[in-house]
């Protein structure tokens, strides 16, 4: 099924989230990411949400959030017509002679080593969700032991 | 002036028209109540939380208005689910005020706290946790508004004690609320309309297909004369019943998976099909992918959602029905469409149920004609509760205009019946309302004849008893090879009795197994004057009709199949 990302302008109140997963999650679709923060309008929240579903579903489930009273706009973007961004913490064990090594690679990625401890090391990235899924394949053989995503962030590109 | 927050809602519901409320009282509620006592609004007090739902459902159903219920938290708020669901199945507007326990204790498992606004987040158009009291009068406005407005529905307005205790300003809102991410398309798509007007001209068998949404939008008129002057003959859903006169000659009957041959005929074969505020369920289309195959689909709908969900539509146009009708009658007075090209239906019987003459569909053919010589004289209301007598009462009992067969279509719920009676009967204290029921479904709000009594509202039920729950019967019996489970219903009370224990006239006629040697056909005369006796009683009735178990209520369409494959009578 593929992946649609929605960005969606909703009542900045108590129980809106709510509304708008419930609704989601009732109609059997699961929710890949989620980002949720108020916008310039304190009044309105943008709620950026990535799901899986066919196309026909998809429409359905645009209409029926449209319904929702606190939903004011939902736009679906196309990855070709928007921007995004994704921010990631992981946290990966490594061995003092291989810090370098490592350092070197989230730099490739343009990624930074926030923390560092005796054994670990933690690596702020940002960018496209699937730089990020890259950056976390690579990272992966030296063992991640926490990772925390803000979730897609998405705003549709302005045509020059 | 400052009031505190339940006579500020009192307030607003005056403000708002409301003549009558249905409720019962506990705590967190109570300052509500204590509000009430200086208000004109009269409060009907009900014995069950869900049958308040489903009185101010059949109040409104009945009147085009909106119900009003008042209940308390915890217990008394997540009684009133199955009322609410089955307001948004069938698009009713119901506003339901629920008590909460005060902010301050929210979220720590208080006695009687539940989260009734998230319980409740699929089953109602719109709800409101008010926070503080300034929240209120504002939130009812626009709950009456919501509810009322576009796809009509239930809203939920959940008040905490101290909200309610509150203090604050009377001030009484604009008429319509101001809600800018709701703004329901009312006039449809003038191009939409003219495609639409061109292929009813060009169709050489179109039929109409009229919903629930005819009804809410008032557009029973918009809809004869549509199919008036373009010769299109109409077949109705359950919602629907009434929008046009059973024996209008293009009424064509009600389709569906328990529809009728002659219904389901006309839309099978259809070259166009004008749906007008239906949603098509499955109990309509039967196989969806099977619907009306040779048909192109001109739908009308006020909610965009409904567009396409269960059905592909080839003209699909968002507005509000009257509005739209309206619309294409004007053009399609320009197009100059041929009318009279279809005779309609041939004859009465060809769009009633043709099941067998068996001892039930006598039972209703006679109350039908009772009811048809009195409608002649007032108005009758019918009520229904769920299962086959539902059915049966559907195909049999001709009904001539809207809002007068109230009954749950999309949720299916049993004990609607009684309660939704007795808010009909409350809007229209002269009508004859009459609920029939079976003796499953009245067993599940049989509490609210004590309603009936207190309420001096004589409203008139009809049991018919088949000792089971037959419509889940029947289909054991059919489609799982007889395995007949759990749909006996032993240990019936005796329902004589039961009326009279709560005050009400009782009789029982029995054509059935309890009437030893009755198998053959029943004489007329007798059921007649039953329910003669029945419509004619002082104060609340109840007439009891043992009807044999075996009856079946045919021809229904198999599980899964098209609106064609059907099983006829057995």
């Amino acid at each position: 099924m593929p992946e649609h990302t929605l960005s969606i302008l909703v009542d900045n109140k108590p129980g809106v989230l709510t509304r708008v997963t419930g609704l989601i999650a009732r109609r059997g679709y699961n929710i890949e990411s989620l980002a949720v923060d108020k916008t310039q309008d304190p009044s309105l929240s943008r709620v950026t949400l990535v799901t899986t579903a066919e196309d026909v579903s998809i429409e359905q489930i645009k209409k029926q959030l449209h319904k929702l009273i606190n939903v004011h706009k939902i736009t679906e973007l196309a990855p070709e017509d928007s921007i995004d961004r994704e921010l990631a913490l992981f946290k990966v064990t490594v061995e003092v002679d291989r810090r370098s090594e490592l350092i070197q690679l989230a730099e490739m990625f343009k990624a930074q080593v926030v923390d560092v401890a005796a054994s670990t090391l933690t690596i702020e990235a940002a960018g496209e969700r699937t730089t990020i899924a890259q950056l976390e394949e690579l990272l992966a053989p030296y063992g991640i032991v926490e990772t925390a995503r803000s979730g897609k962030l998405a705003l549709p590109r302005e045509k020059t | 002036m400052k009031l505190n927050g339940a006579t500020a809602l009192v307030r607003a519901l005056e403000d708002l028209g409301v003549k009558h409320i249905f409720g019962l009282p506990g705590v967190q509620n109570s300052q509500v109540y204590d509000a009430l006592l200086d208000s004109p609004i009269e409060h009907v007090l009900v014995r069950h939380e869900q049958a308040a739902v489903h009185m101010a459902d059949g109040y409104a159903r009945a009147t085009g208005g909106t119900g009003v219920v008042l209940v308390t938290s915890g217990p008394g708020a997540t009684n009133t689910v199955t009322g609410i669901a089955t307001a948004y199945m069938d698009s009713v507007p119901v506003v339901v005020i629920t008590g909460q326990v005060p902010t301050t204790a929210m979220g720590t498992d208080a006695f009687q706290e539940a989260d009734i606004t998230t319980i409740t987040l699929p089953i109602t158009k719109h709800s409101y946790l008010l926070g503080n009291v300034d929240e209120l009068v504002p939130s009812v406005f626009e709950a009456f508004y919501l509810a009322s407005s576009g796809r009509p529905g239930p809203v939920l307005i959940d008040i905490p004690l101290n909200v309610a205790a509150g203090q604050a300003l009377y001030k009484r809102p604009a008429a319509k609320p101001s809600l800018p991410s709701y703004k329901p398309t009312i006039k449809g798509n003038a191009r939409q309309v003219k495609a639409a007007a061109e292929l009813i001209v060009s169709a050489a068998k179109p039929v109409l297909l009229a919903g629930g949404g005819v009804v809410s939008s008032g557009a029973s008129e918009a809809l004869v004369s549509l199919a008036e002057q373009n010769g299109i003959p109409v077949v109705s859903t359950l919602l629907a019943k009434g929008a046009i006169a059973s024996d209008h000659p293009l009424y064509g009957g009600q389709p569906g998976v328990y529809g009728t041959i002659a219904a389901n005929t006309l839309l099978q074969e259809a070259d166009v099909v004008i749906a007008v505020g239906t949603k098509f369920s499955e109990r309509i289309t039967g196989n969806a992918t099977e619907f009306a195959p040779q048909a192109q689909i001109i739908h009308i709908d006020i909610d965009p959602a409904e567009i396409g969900k269960n059905i592909r539509v080839d003209i699909p146009i968002v507005g509000d029905a009257n509005v739209v009708l309206a619309a294409l009658l004007e053009r399609l007075g320009t197009c100059g469409a041929s009318a009279g090209r279809i005779t309609g239906k041939k004859d009465k019987q060809s769009c009633s149920s043709p099941a067998p003459d068996n001892t039930t569909h006598q039972v209703f053919s006679v109350l039908n004609q009772l009811l048809s010589e009195r409608q002649q004289e007032s108005d009758v209301i019918i009520t229904t509760d769920v299962g086959q007598h539902q059915l049966w009462a559907s195909h049999l009992i001709d009904v001539d205009i809207p809002r007068r067969f109230l009954t749950s279509g999309g949720l299916g719920t049993m004990g609607f019946g009684l309660p939704a009676a007795l808010g009909a009967q409350l809007a229209y204290p002269e009508a004859l309302v009459l609920c029939i029921s079976g003796d499953g479904s009245f067993q599940m709000n049989l509490q609210e004849m004590a309603t009936a009594i207190a309420q001096k509202l004589p409203i008139k039920v009809a049991i018919i008893n088949n000792e089971s729950l037959g419509l889940v019967r029947q289909y054991q019996e059919l489609f799982l090879g007889q395995r007949v489970t759990q749909t006996h219903l032993e240990a019936l009370p005796n329902y004589v009795r039961l009326a009279g224990a709560y005050g009400w006239q009782g009789k029982s006629l029995c054509l059935g197994k309890l009437d030893q040697g009755s198998n053959n056909q029943a004489d007329d005369s007798s059921i007649k004057e039953a329910f003669s006796w029945l419509i004619e009683s002082v104060g609340p009735a109840l007439l009891e009709i043992v009807v044999p178990t075996e009856d079946l209520l045919t021809p229904f369409v198999k599980p899964g199949g098209s609106l064609l494959e059907v099983v006829e009578g057995a």
